[in-house]
């Protein structure tokens, strides 16, 4: 448990002291968010109607964009060999290492979502949605990066591959996600995407650590 | 000889399963099957477009275009068959770090994208007579496309991978991700859209006539035959393709201890 823990410190200080990560990824969060507008028009309900869809697509991208060097810098300067070693399993630590990265990358982005539903004219209800949706669906979005960030370690072009393998996986984050967006804002509300969106998360992130220990090591042998 | 008997001084006599997973044995026994496995295809498919395309009715409702189906429904069979095939030999090279099953699991990858592909094509010939639309973003067809971009980020990936052992047990990681994940991203699109037509192939499948059956059932069996026949070529052409590296490589090395030699003679 200690090292599970000392992983999450060092990553949250390491993000603290660069701070360009987080920095760059609200940059391009909110980017997003203000180019959606011109390239659909400054129509209100159009863009409150399209909302938690833009929402969601800016949080894949970004999520997909910080995931790049998550195990790649580890793996560069030796600490990946040194997680192999250690008394913990290797699933743990990589579990240390989602729950680290869901802090410094996914966290600011869902404490940004004020911005983005002020200027995509957001009604209350939907934005409340949002969050709650965002809370529950993003560390399944981060899991299942960081298992494309692990099969991309050895590979010299792993930033462009990632996301071609990831995408297709992130299918229902994205379906249940907005779905629970629409039906809980909606004129008569349900749980039950909210519920299934849970269950994606937590059935990823059961699993997910696993299969990141497995392709971290083959990539150390 | 008796006292020798609980240190055995050769190896013993591999079993069935070492003896499958040895690529020599397999490039033995694999170049008798493909004349005979092609031939069988060959005929299948006779049979079966001559059913299919002459001693089979025109539906009552789509016309001649119900013939679409028979090369339809064959292609989306096998878009999920490959990727069962896969996952299978995924277990094998992670498991028994079977040399084959990398191979198996290497050269399904782009013949799976291919019938994914041909199905979501004559579906979309299909559809357009039939639905009047070329796409719908029907739950059936909207997985079928999220497999075909699965295979795609296999086949991709493969490309990249330089080591082929190393290589073959990650993609094998993440082709059993994607086989745990399929079922999900199917209900969830399913859920998603659930206004879609009913479909086609299962509301016939309970109440098909032997005449549409017969052609069907023959036409998924050529397709079958033909999957495994090219899926064996392909894997021979990886073996064979390793092989031609290996030697390469100890060409380039033979090469430069050589001329070390001859330098150092020289000086």
């Amino acid at each position: 448990m200690n090292a599970f823990l000392a992983i999450i410190r060092r990553d949250l200080i390491l993000a603290a002291r660069n701070g360009g990560t987080t920095v760059t990824l609200l940059a391009f969060f909110l980017s997003i968010g203000v180019i959606m507008p011109i390239a659909i028009g400054p129509d209100k309900p159009l863009l409150a109607s399209l909302a938690p869809a833009i929402i969601w697509i800016a949080a894949l991208l970004s999520t997909l964009l910080g995931l790049d060097r998550l195990f790649l810098d580890d793996h560069e300067d030796g600490s990946l060999q040194a997680y192999s070693h250690a008394n913990a399993s290797l699933a743990t630590l990589a579990l240390a290492k989602l729950i680290a990265h869901w802090l410094i990358t996914a966290l600011p982005l869902i404490l940004a979502t004020p911005v983005l539903a002020v200027m995509l004219f957001m009604e209350f209800p939907a934005f409340l949605a949002t969050i709650i949706a965002l809370f529950l669906g993003t560390p399944a979005l981060v899991a299942l990066g960081a298992l494309g960030a692990s099969v991309a370690v050895t590979l010299k072009r792993g930033g462009v591959i990632a996301p071609i393998l990831i995408l297709p996986l992130s299918v229902p984050v994205l379906i249940f996600g907005i779905s629970a967006t629409n039906s809980l804002a909606g004129p008569n509300a349900s749980h039950s995407a909210l519920l299934f969106l849970g269950a994606f998360s937590l059935l990823t992130i059961a699993f997910t650590p696993f299969a990141i220990a497995l392709a971290l090591r083959s990539a150390g042998e | 000889m008796n006292n020798t008997q609980t240190i055995p001084t050769h190896p013993r006599k591999p079993n069935w399963f070492s003896r499958l997973a040895n690529p020599g044995v397999f490039m033995g026994w694999s170049r008798h099957w493909i004349r005979p496995l092609a031939l069988l295809t060959i005929v299948t498919f006779a049979i079966g477009l001559w059913y299919a395309l002459f001693n089979s009715p025109a539906d009552y409702q789509m016309g001649e275009t119900v013939r679409i189906m028979y090369v339809h429904v064959p292609n989306a069979w096998l878009s999920q068959m490959v990727y069962g095939i896969m996952a299978v030999a995924a277990v094998g090279s992670l498991v028994w770090r079977h040399p084959l099953a990398d191979v198996a699991m290497k050269s399904a990858a782009p013949l799976g994208a291919a019938f994914t592909a041909l199905a979501l094509f004559t579906g979309s010939l299909w559809g357009r007579p039939t639905w009047g639309t070329f796409w719908e973003w029907d739950g059936r067809m909207t997985s079928t496309l999220v497999l075909f971009l699965m295979y795609i980020g296999l086949v991709a990936l493969w490309n990249t991978f330089a080591d082929h052992a190393r290589g073959a047990r990650i993609i094998a990681i993440f082709t059993l991700v994607g086989a745990i994940n399929i079922p999900i991203i199917k209900f969830s699109v399913d859920w998603w859209n659930t206004l879609h037509q009913p479909s086609i192939v299962t509301a016939r499948g309970l109440t098909m006539p032997a005449s549409i059956a017969t052609p069907l059932l023959v036409m998924m069996l050529a397709f079958t035959l033909l999957f495994f026949t090219l899926h064996f070529i392909a894997m021979r052409t990886e073996i064979l393709r390793r092989r031609a590296n290996t030697l390469e490589r100890q060409h380039v090395l033979a090469t430069a201890a050589a001329n070390k030699q001859q330098a150092a003679s020289d000086d």
